[in-house]
């Protein structure tokens, strides 16, 4: 059933056909209208979930902790400062290998007090073990939560699931809802070989000493190494039955392209029409939208680029003191297999608007320019 | 190392993250840690004075007070001495003594 509706009401109703079962969240703009929905949803009775009240972010993670490792399906939404006052709790529900599903609306961190787009809020939690996800529609963002369930209750990872505040949050899309009947078959419910029982109890999260705490942390990384399959055959399961194909990375009219401009979220799909006008110009341009950030995609990635003669990535974060992230990830990945100039460009800022213009400027610099680049700042006003 | 994970689990002899669960769980350490050998001062609950109202066992953070046959019963493997139950019985029906006779 097709429906006109927010990005944001996607990740409810994303999280409602998932059939989740414990929401625990906190509000906070622009995440605020997801568990609004949610909470309307379990109120009319749409949804058999427990949606509890917190007082804060992290004591809402610290609920889902709780819910998962009881065997419930557990989810949570929240954006820039929530998510860092969840910090700690999100290494807790990664090393705990607890499969709960996360929505975060990307917004800059303050101050500058803003709400508007910006990744560094899920950037920096990039080495908490979570699974993370940007997601360039509405509709991706309803299809990733359903994925996403799957593949973290195969390989015990959370994961999480990023978007851009307003440009997608609040924007009017048509989103294809599956049938349930389709989602029940493809999502079946959550049983975990380990969980809280009263009736077989277990100790969890208890001491761990060194005779042990580094193998746990090995285990973590197969896991993720193991997850590159599962994201792809999960997402071709999910196109058997939807006809929507989601992967690690998307690239748009790379095959043939001499230059290939690195995007992620919205800043990807504006990306896709710059790349047809710079076509149209007679300019051999693709896109390659990074999906997944961890497990990086190394391998898939290499395949896409290993052919062209320049990078570009455009980056809507920035590590203060050294680059983009997205830039120095690829450029760790380039190391040791192949030798492509990068140009890192840093844009759109605490929501600052990136235009079709804009990324056609970046691709032109590039095309220009034979040198690398590490940090070239966009748009800057100095 | 040979541990069990669960009371009815056969006995698993772990050499490596092979033999790990994926998580730090179940690994049976509460088993092997008997944690009631940290305490100092020995609760002990006076019975003839006790009116069963199991307040002693709601507050016992551990928790280390079970009801046994509609009583409460300290665990000795995992009581710290913390004496929160002798605090906050209403009866003073819980003294103490030292530990280490």
């Amino acid at each position: 059933m097709k429906k006109t509706m927010m990005g944001n009401y996607a990740a409810s109703w994303g999280a409602q056909l998932a059939r989740v079962q414990v929401i625990a969240a906190y509000p906070i703009t622009p995440q605020t209208l997801i568990v609004e929905k949610l909470s309307d949803i379990v109120a009319d009775g749409e949804l058999d979930a427990k949606f509890i009240k917190v007082e804060s972010e992290h004591s809402a993670m610290a609920a889902c902790i709780g819910a998962s490792a009881t065997g419930a399906r557990a989810y949570t939404a929240t954006s820039a400062q929530g998510l860092a006052l969840m910090h700690e709790m999100l290494h807790w529900a990664a090393l705990a290998r607890l499969p709960i599903v996360m929505t975060n609306v990307n917004r800059a961190m303050a101050p500058g007090w803003s709400i508007w787009a910006d990744q560094n809020d899920s950037l920096s939690q990039r080495d908490t073990g979570w699974m993370q996800i940007y997601a360039s529609s509405a509709q991706e963002i309803l299809d990733s939560t359903l994925i996403g369930y799957k593949v973290s209750e195969k390989v015990l990872l959370p994961t999480l699931i990023s978007f851009d505040a307003f440009f997608l949050s609040h924007t009017m899309e048509v989103v294809d809802m599956p049938e349930i009947e389709l989602i029940d078959k493809y999502l079946p419910p959550y049983k975990p070989e380990y969980k809280m029982d009263v009736n077989d109890p277990r100790s969890f999260g208890a001491l761990t000493d060194e005779q042990y705490y580094y193998e746990f942390r090995y285990k973590m990384q197969k896991a993720m190494d193991e997850a590159v399959d599962v994201i792809k055959e999960d997402g071709k399961e999910y196109e058997k039955i939807t006809g929507r194909a989601y992967s690690l990375i998307h690239p748009y009219r790379c095959e043939d392209a001499d230059m290939i401009l690195v995007t992620s979220g919205t800043i990807a799909e504006t990306t896709n029409v710059a790349v047809d006008e710079l076509r149209a110009e007679g300019k051999k341009v693709g896109n390659l939208r990074i999906r997944v950030i961890r497990p990086y995609p190394k391998k898939e990635i290499l395949e896409v680029v290993k052919g062209v003669k320049k990078l570009a990535v455009i980056d809507r974060n920035i590590s203060p003191g050294y680059s983009g992230i997205f830039s120095q990830e690829l450029k760790s990945a380039l190391y040791n297999e192949v030798d492509i100039p990068v140009r890192s460009y840093i844009a759109g800022l605490g929501g600052r608007d990136v235009k079709i213009e804009d990324i056609k400027d970046m691709a032109n610099d590039t095309l220009k320019n034979d040198a690398p680049n590490d940090l070239i700042w966009k748009g800057v006003k100095i | 190392m040979v541990i069990k994970f669960q009371n009815n689990d056969k006995p698993v002899r772990i050499t490596g993250a092979k033999d790990m669960p994926p998580m730090p769980a179940a690994l049976g350490s509460m088993r092997q840690n008997k944690t009631g050998s940290w305490r100092n001062v020995r609760p002990v609950i006076d019975y003839d004075k006790c009116i069963k109202c199991f307040i002693c066992w709601k507050f016992c953070p551990e928790p280390a007070i079970k009801i046994v046959d509609e009583l409460p019963v300290i665990d000795y493997d995992y009581c710290k001495g913390c004496l929160m139950c002798a605090e906050e019985c209403p009866k003073d029906a819980i003294g103490f003594e030292k530990e280490g006779k």
